[in-house]
């Protein structure tokens, strides 16, 4: 079967709508419910958090969803058979976001074969060096149908950024500016001179830029200056009002696009 | 090249390297390819040398423990890094990193503390030369190690409360990390051990590494040879024990004993003993053992010392640990805190609640007559007041209703 990823970046090439959430937040059950509203309000690709209990790059939103998805009981057992059941009534491409240390005690090939099996298209860890990758993982995540995605920043080198669209089989993650998760100001000068530079990179991989994206102006404009764009932490903030769980979720994509 | 060290590509043996996001990834870079080339110019070991000399107070005597020598049935020698300014062997590295920052172009200093050690070692150096300085320290510790809070206010630094997680020192480190994606220009990262990703645990081992180098001579002129037959050191994160370790590392005849803290016993569920409840994972970017569930959580570790309560430990100590080269014991509060009074009374030393666990295996282990044992006296009590009037109190009581 082809990966869900690769047909939708064959398909669309613009205004590439990708929401992040936590698995297991503000429930644990909920996980399977977001994804099918998600799908249901037109959005093209989820990004499954997997919750960490020290999650590096993240801002207090997403620490905050992290540690309340834990105290739930979230674990990675039962986030495939999360996903599982999700992916018996959605279609589109599911990737998961974690730190590498969870796939390490997991084991890399049993959390890839449960990937496939549970209907998960694509990875992003953040922490794990591309060199690494390279070396010891880029086989098993072909051999699995597992896409991968790399980052980059304002800061990365061209030469890196080279690396990093060469070993990327999902899409490039580009980090709208030096920050960690959250942010929720407008784009500065810079940062649109920065996502101009790297439009005009020619770059086989799509790119989607995340980060600090948080409304539909933000969205727009990184829209305008890519394939798309990422939402994690101000759709996660909305997750956590009041509302029933369906409202929330399609209210705040209604406000997007 | 000896097999304990750092190798080219930033590991010790299968530990080490730099796991970090790419956030990181240029600040990292350009340090692992500066590091060694600015450290060891002629200008920077003069000004390096001139300040552990006239400001830190450096050497540090090496000095024969009588009565504690009489008390275990060896020769007890400590190296007496609680004299050096600010009270403990933190300030070697934080002179070092200092002058580093400064070449390096940065105008803001950010640092991590558990015990607060650290941190006032760093808010010393920042205030001496001038630069802003920003310590992140857990809620928890804030509370514990009141004293240094207030000498870091005092030195005109800014104590940020790390709230999340277990609000302790893993958590203090993963603010500090987020601090620096945010501002990756103009800060440096002053992490204060043997931790982090490539080249930070080497780095820091360089500029610790002072202390191995003194106790050589030293104990020369004591004993006619440089050469201990234990090295003992508590392990947080393990920068006081890699320094007091570097210089003997390739010498097999010196046994080589780091101490963990086993908080309330190591399967109460309390504890710190990382190398002995924990396994190969990755923390604060590195490649080491560490306290994780199945699921590669990191498990929240306790000890009654901020400076030892770390879920992992320095990837250099994963090897050594691992390769048989070190030996690990451990220590429980209770023991820690009997050292402590036992120093106190024997040799009029009060030393920090860190260092006494390194103290509290003399008990346990068995020595011969002429052993040279040097124990790292890593830093002073002062800042543990509180919790050794409490524990003295509380002495005091018991030994009134035996009565
Ligand atoms: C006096 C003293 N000893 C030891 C430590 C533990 O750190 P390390 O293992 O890096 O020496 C600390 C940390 O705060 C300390 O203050």
């Amino acid at each position: 079967m082809e990966n869900r990823l690769t047909s939708l970046f064959n398909d669309k090439s613009s205004d590439i709508l990708n929401v992040y959430f936590t698995a297991g937040h503000p429930a644990l059950e909920d996980t399977a419910t977001i994804i099918q509203y998600l799908s249901d309000a037109g959005v093209d690709l989820i990004e499954v958090g997997v919750p960490y209990s020290d999650p590096m790059a993240d801002g207090e939103t997403i620490q905050r969803s992290s540690s309340i998805a834990l105290k739930n009981g979230m674990t990675l057992q039962t986030l495939f058979r999360q996903i599982k059941t999700a992916r018996a009534e959605v279609s589109l491409p599911l990737i998961l976001m974690g730190y590498y240390n969870q796939m390490l005690q997991y084991g890399i090939e049993r959390f890839l074969q449960d990937c496939q099996e549970s209907g998960v298209d694509g990875l992003i860890i953040p922490d794990l060096p591309m060199g690494i990758y390279e070396r010891d993982y880029q086989e098993l995540f072909d051999q699995y149908n597992v896409k991968m995605t790399f980052l980059i920043t304002p800061e990365t080198t061209e030469d890196r950024i080279r690396q990093a669209d060469a070993l990327s089989s999902g899409f490039i993650y580009m980090v709208s500016k030096s920050s960690i998760t959250g942010s929720a100001s407008d784009i500065s000068d810079s940062q649109q001179a920065y996502f101009e530079r790297i439009a005009a990179m020619d770059l086989k991989s799509p790119r989607l830029i995340g980060f600090g994206i948080h409304d539909k102006s933000t969205y727009q404009t990184a829209c305008a200056n890519s394939h798309g764009a990422i939402i994690g932490s101000a759709f996660i903030r909305a997750l956590e009002g009041d509302d029933s769980l369906e409202n929330k979720v399609k209210g705040f994509i209604g406000k997007i696009r | 090249m000896s097999q304990y060290q750092v190798d080219e590509s930033g590991f010790y043996g299968e530990f080490g390297g730099a796991y970090i996001p790419e956030m990181l990834h240029s600040n990292i870079e350009h340090l692992k390819n500066n590091y060694l080339k600015l450290i060891y110019e002629d200008k920077f070991q003069e000004e390096f040398q001139a300040l552990l000399k006239d400001y830190v107070g450096r050497p540090s005597p090496l000095y024969y423990a009588k009565r504690l020598s009489e008390k275990y049935g060896a020769k007890i020698y400590l190296k007496r890094e609680d004299l050096n300014h600010t009270g403990a062997h933190k300030i070697n590295n934080t002179i070092g990193q200092i002058l580093l920052a400064q070449r390096l172009g940065k105008k803001r200093i950010i640092a991590e503390t558990g015990a607060g050690q650290h941190g006032v070692a760093t808010a010393t150096v920042c205030a001496l030369m001038g630069i802003e300085c920003i310590v992140y320290m857990g809620k928890i510790d804030i509370a514990r190690q009141a004293p240094n809070v207030a000498r870091m206010r005092m030195l005109g630094a800014e104590v940020r409360p790390a709230l999340s997680g277990s609000q302790t020192l893993k958590d203090a480190t993963n603010e500090a990390i987020r601090d620096w994606i945010n501002n990756p220009e103009d800060t440096h990262y002053i992490i204060g051990s043997v931790v982090g990703p490539h080249p930070y645990p080497d780095m820091v081992a360089r500029f610790q590494s002072v202390i191995s180098e003194e106790m050589r001579w030293q104990l020369q002129e004591h004993e006619g040879t440089e050469l201990p037959d234990y090295i003992v050191a508590c392990v947080g994160g393990g920068s006081n024990a890699a320094g007091a370790y570097y210089h003997y590392l390739d010498e097999p005849s010196v046994k080589i004993i780091a101490v963990e803290a086993a908080g309330k016993g190591i399967d109460s569920g309390e504890s710190a003993a990382t190398s002995v409840l924990g396994s190969m994972g990755i923390i604060h970017g590195s490649k080491t053992l560490l306290m994780q569930t199945e699921d590669g959580q990191i498990v929240e570790p306790y000890s009654i010392s901020a400076g030892l309560d770390y879920p992992g430990i320095g990837p250099q100590h994963a090897h050594l640990i691992n390769s048989g080269r070190a030996q690990v014991y451990s220590a429980t509060d209770e023991e820690a805190l009997a050292s402590v009074l036992e120093l106190c009374r024997l040799e009029g030393i009060i030393p920090a609640l860190e260092t006494a666990h390194a103290f509290a295996v003399l008990d346990k282990m068995e020595f011969k007559k002429d052993d040279i044992v040097i124990v790292n006296l890593s830093g002073r009590g002062d800042k543990d007041l509180a919790t050794f009037t409490e524990y003295l109190n509380q002495q005091s009581g018991e030994q009134k209703t035996d009565q």
